[in-house]
């Protein structure tokens, strides 16, 4: 074998110094994962009659302690806009992180409270998940009245994954809070109580599609480490800004062949046109309280990476990544509009409407200014409000009592007159996802096409304005249908909302409502404080270093 | 021997395993073919980790190894028990969501 040249065969230098963590910074995502593992422990030790409870309330309570600490750490943080990084600069602790980990807390919650929802000591989960659908084995765990606890550990490991990808600052850590993320969520898929084939066609195809992405997410991960030397999001900026100084020799390609592969697993998850066949599959065929909580805490998580990503580790090569997030941002929001006019079934619907929003938070990506950020971030805690809520009143209405989710739009003809105030709060939230002023929605559409514009993204709010126009065409005939229409023949049985899906909606009306009159105290709170950053924007090229500056990435 | 000869045979690997998801039809086998990009994966890190003359692509091998233990155990649970209801693993067999 011919020896390596020389360069190739300088000796890893290998430093043993132990690593400074400072757990405080760290103690949202401890909490829910020791809450996770004792879940675990839960599972082999509490008789099976007083598990639910105590799962539940052991998440409950560290979803909600693991808030608190999210809004105690705020204080915690230097002033002046700066942020932190913890554990060896793997985890950034800054505020786009810590407003992403306290949306996410926020809607887990919202969601655990539809998981726990029981009615007639049944859940939206299989009796039995090992059992094969229709079988005599599956009937005598359905009279048993068997049910899976292991939902609330696997719920809380997924949130862990959630807080720790946004917050992640080097490639590595990303990777794994991906996976940790999603594979709970593909196990969770699969454990519908109803129409169990959909189910478990949904956890197959999400696992498959998801896996698959995930290599390409680490294949760019390996080609801007080839590229950079480090995984490390400071690092790569660095190596970029200072033109590949310290890169390997003739390594350009490589950095921009990570850019698109990295692009991909994180579109991926983010659901945009052309990586968002999963999203109506597995949405429709998922027991709904986890479609709201993928719908929500799945979608901020993915966004927040992806911000984090683009703003500061490829920071410095906005010209190279732009055409990118253009184009599939004008095929999510072309695309998926007209495709969602010709859905029948609400929960498809609904996919293909996030597929739509995730379009819209992606011209405030494209933006690649703080003005994008902060209205990225509006946008994504005002949809999550909304669409958790939507879900909610999903699954209220049956076929019958006791049955599947009537799913079929055209059944619910009429349900505007015979319950009120579900159909009420489902027009509201339609309402919001059109973008109907004095609703949450419409805020979110202002800032984040105001952040476009401003970066010169013109068109593409045309286009935008253009599909949330088509849009708004069939949110608006869901509601003509609901309180115009004669009842139809078969009309589905709408269940008396429970107290725990009851303060879902109220929630999600409420926040709708309030988002949507009195935004101010929020956008200012997300707008980066005037004249922060401004004398060192104007001394580098593109004036990007405000955006990198928001994030910790040092 | 140039390390980037290990990238080139990465990058070739990485397309077999590719292309194997999107033409073979058995759940198992596009499984496998995640698999082998992961793998892929992990040479180019070790062979990057060389060139670069640090250790850092060494130990993300370690890690993406860990998480294709923890992916191969969530996947074939997936794909078992969609064998017992249909005794078939075939992806195209699974179409019931579709519109």
């Amino acid at each position: 074998m011919n020896p390596l040249p020389h360069t190739a065969l300088a000796a890893p230098v290998i430093t043993t110094q132990p690593p400074q963590i400072d757990y405080a910074l760290l103690a949202p995502l401890l909490v829910v994962f020791a809450a996770g593992v004792i879940g675990v422990l839960v599972e082999a030790f509490v008789p099976r009659p007083r598990r639910r409870a105590v799962q539940f309330t052991l998440a409950a309570l560290a979803l909600v302690a693991a808030f608190v600490l999210t809004v105690v750490r705020v204080a915690l943080l230097p002033a002046g806009g700066a942020g932190l990084t913890v554990a060896s600069a793997s985890i950034a602790v800054d505020r786009p992180t810590l407003f992403f980990q306290g949306t996410i807390l926020v809607m887990a919650i919202a969601s655990l409270l539809l998981i726990a929802e029981h009615r007639h000591g049944e859940s939206a989960f299989a009796a039995q998940a090992a059992t094969v659908p229709g079988s005599e084995e599956e009937r005598a765990h359905v009279l048993a009245g068997s049910q899976h606890t292991e939902v609330y550990p696997l719920v809380l490991f997924a949130v862990l994954g959630m807080l720790m990808f946004p917050a992640s600052n080097d490639f590595l850590t990303m990777f794994i809070a991906l996976e940790v993320m999603s594979l709970p969520l593909y196990l969770l898929c699969g454990l519908a109580r109803r129409r169990r084939l959909f189910s478990q066609e949904a956890a197959v195809k999400y696992f498959l599609l998801g896996a698959f992405s995930s290599a390409f997410f680490l294949f760019g991960i390996a080609m801007v480490y080839g590229y950079a030397g480090s995984v490390n999001f400071a690092v790569i900026h660095d190596t970029v800004a200072a033109g590949g100084a310290g890169a390997l020799p003739g390594g350009g390609p490589l950095l921009l062949l990570g850019i698109a592969l990295v692009g991909v697993g994180l579109l991926f998850k983010v659901g945009a046109v052309p990586f968002h066949s999963w999203k109506p599959d597995v949405y429709q065929g998922a027991p709904t309280p986890i479609t709201a909580l993928m719908a929500s805490g799945t979608l901020v998580a993915a966004f927040g990476a992806l911000l984090r990503v683009f703003y500061v580790a490829f920071g410095g090569s906005v010209a190279e990544w732009r055409p990118m997030m253009w184009v599939v941002a004008v095929l999510t929001m072309v695309l998926a509009a007209v495709v969602a006019v010709t859905q029948r079934d609400i929960k498809r619907l609904l996919a293909y409407s996030s597929v739509v929003h995730a379009g819209f938070v992606l011209t405030a990506v494209v933006a690649a200014s703080a003005e994008g950020l902060a209205g990225a971030m509006f946008y994504l805690a005002a949809y999550g409000f909304t669409t958790v809520g939507a879900f909610a009143v999903v699954t209220l209405v049956r076929v019958h009592e006791g049955g599947a989710e009537s799913g079929d739009i055209a059944s619910w003809a009429g349900l505007g007159r015979t319950s009120p105030v579900l159909a009420g709060s489902l027009a509201l939230f339609l309402l919001a996802f059109a973008g109907i002023p004095l609703t949450s929605g419409f805020i979110g559409k202002f800032a984040v096409f105001e952040a476009a514009v401003s970066a010169g993204a013109t068109p593409l709010v045309v286009v935008g304005v253009l599909s949330s126009a088509v849009t708004a065409f069939f949110y608006v005939r869901i509601i003509v249908l609901m309180f115009f229409a004669e009842p139809a023949e078969a009309r589905p049985r709408v269940l008396r909302p429970g107290r725990l899906t009851g303060a879902v909606i109220g929630v999600g009306v409420v926040a709708t409502l309030v988002l949507g009159v009195f935004p101010g105290p929020v956008l200012d709170r997300l707008s980066p404080a005037p004249g922060a950053g401004t004398a060192e924007a104007q001394s580098v090229p593109g004036g990007f270093a405000t955006t990198a500056d928001l994030f910790a990435n040092r | 021997m140039d390390p980037m000869n290990y990238i080139v045979l990465a990058a070739i690997v990485f397309t077999i395993g590719a292309v194997g998801v999107l033409v073979r039809r058995n759940a198992i086998i596009v499984f496998m073919c995640v698999e082998l990009m992961l793998n892929a994966c992990n040479l180019a890190f070790v062979s990057f980790a060389r060139m670069h003359g640090n250790i850092e692509g060494q130990v993300i091998a370690f890690f993406v190894m860990v998480v294709a233990a923890a992916e191969v155990v969530v996947g074939l649970a997936i794909i078992m028990q969609v064998f017992r209801t249909r005794r078939s693993a075939s992806v195209d067999d699974a179409n019931l969501l579709r519109h």
